[in-house]
């Protein structure tokens, strides 16, 4: 029992402390000749490393996201507490995440827009996503019984859920993006992960993505055990 | 089909009576949005407002009216301890659907009413394409109903109803007002009726899909 969790700890530390190696010190140079040099890209130049880091902090807040929502779906069909549980400690990770990925977008932004905030579609999309999980704790603090806490958090979470896809619909007819990857950009409309990456970058991305996400899966289950505990110490 | 129906009408027509005797929500309301008008016409006062910057008010001002009227038709079933009633005399879908029935129509006066003030006292404000504007106002209306009478079925079961209620409902329709407001702009620069066709799509399949979600979700809410 004690081992498993060891050894996956353990196989996710080594993972990432690789990803902030060569997300960090892999060189950037003109005319990459090496597998482990990555070429300037024009207008990012050294600030495209954030990309290593600040890409998959969104995605793993897109997980956590998804999480509590079938979690919360689990839970009205079962009516199981701890799908409940898994609920909370899922959308309490996606907030650390999204708060993460904001305030990483948001340095960046500093340095290659010039402001920390533009009110591009993809800032947007993240400050709604803050606002989702605020919205689902306050509405949490506001419930005294548990069932109904339960209940009423996972509709909700539901609820904001099929609604999020709208964005994608609306946020190209309202605005013009500025991000790397959004409509306008040499890229085109794709996702900054098929933005014209070199093999080894990608990788090193892909790598980076699994590595998060893994970490996720880790504090996940870390807050599920310790919140599990509480619930148990409280019952004593 | 008949069980789903018929209930519904009624529970809408004891929701409309309810309100035309007490006529609770409507003055609150209409008091509401002369006040909203008036500080924004103080604010405004001999400047030229761009019509981009209005027609984000106009919706500003739909949006709180609406906020801080349609939790009323789920909050007083609760605050007046007839919900165990209703769930005896009939199931949840026809709760539902007659309590959206009923916001939709106090939505859609409302809007109609906040609309002919605007275009009457903002001289500002004026729509080329009145078309698009009357087809934004009633999808519109319908958009806000249908999102806010699921929220509004949440929020009468927590201890904050008033403060909560704008908090859980920003963020869900957020996509829609971004919406509105943009075809508002289109009404107002004269654009074809065929180019706002994206945004009444848009609308229509978010009030569909809010309001499918609705239906399978507010048997959960309802039942204590």
């Amino acid at each position: 029992m004690m081992s498993k969790y060891l050894i996956g700890k353990a196989i996710v530390a080594l993972w990432l402390t690789l990803i902030i190696i060569a997300g960090f010190a892999m060189p950037m140079v003109v005319s990459p000749q090496q597998w482990f040099e990555l070429p300037v890209i024009p207008a990012l130049e050294e600030k495209a490393r954030i990309i290593f880091f600040h890409v998959p902090m969104a995605w793993t807040t897109l997980v956590a996201f998804f999480a509590s929502m079938i979690y919360g779906m689990l839970y009205l069909k079962t009516k199981n507490m701890d799908y409940d549980l898994r609920s909370v400690s899922a959308a309490g990770l996606g907030t650390m995440f999204c708060v993460l990925a904001t305030i990483t977008g948001s340095i960046w932004a500093k340095f290659n827009w010039g402001s920390f905030w533009n009110w591009d579609p993809r800032e947007t999309s993240i400050f709604v996503l803050l606002l989702i999980y605020g919205a689902y704790f306050a509405l949490r603090s506001a419930l005294d019984v548990e069932e109904k806490r339960a209940t009423l958090s996972a509709v909700y979470s539901i609820i904001a859920g099929v609604t999020a896809p709208f964005f994608i619909f609306v946020m190209p007819r309202i605005m013009t993006g500025l991000h790397p990857g959004a409509q306008g950009d040499e890229g085109g409309s794709m996702p900054v992960a098929q933005l014209h990456m070199p093999a080894n970058m990608r990788v090193v991305f892909f790598a980076s993505l699994i590595g998060f996400t893994l970490l996720y899966f880790w504090m996940f289950s870390l807050k599920v055990r310790s919140a599990r505990l509480e619930i148990k110490s409280q019952q004593l | 089909m008949k069980s789903l129906f018929i209930p519904a009408y009624y529970i809408f027509l004891k929701d409309s009576r309810s309100e035309l005797r007490t006529r609770y929500a409507l003055n609150a309301l209409f008091m509401f949005v002369v006040t909203a008008l008036s500080i924004i016409l103080f604010s405004i006062g001999s400047e030229a407002v761009s019509s981009d910057v209005l027609s984000g008010i106009l919706w500003v001002v739909i949006f709180f009216s609406s906020m801080s009227g349609l939790s009323r038709t789920f909050v007083s079933e609760e605050e007046r301890g007839t919900v165990a009633t209703l769930q005896l005399l009939t199931r949840p879908t026809p709760v539902y659907v007659g309590k959206l029935t009923f916001n939709f129509f106090l939505t859609l006066s409302l809007n109609v009413v906040i609309s002919l003030l605007y275009l009457l006292l903002i001289n500002n404000f004026v729509i080329q394409s009145p078309a698009i504007f009357w087809t934004t106002i009633v999808l519109g209306s319908a958009a806000i109903a249908s999102a806010s009478t699921i929220i509004a079925a949440i929020i009468a079961k927590a201890n904050t109803k008033g403060t909560l209620y704008p908090v859980l409902s920003f963020p869900i329709m957020l996509p829609l007002l971004m919406t509105v407001m943009n075809a508002t702009r289109l009404a107002a620069e004269g654009a074809f009726f065929a180019e706002a066709l994206g945004e009444f799509q848009i609308l229509i399949s978010y009030t569909v899909v809010i309001t499918t979600a609705s239906i399978v979700l507010f048997e959960y809410v309802w039942k204590d």
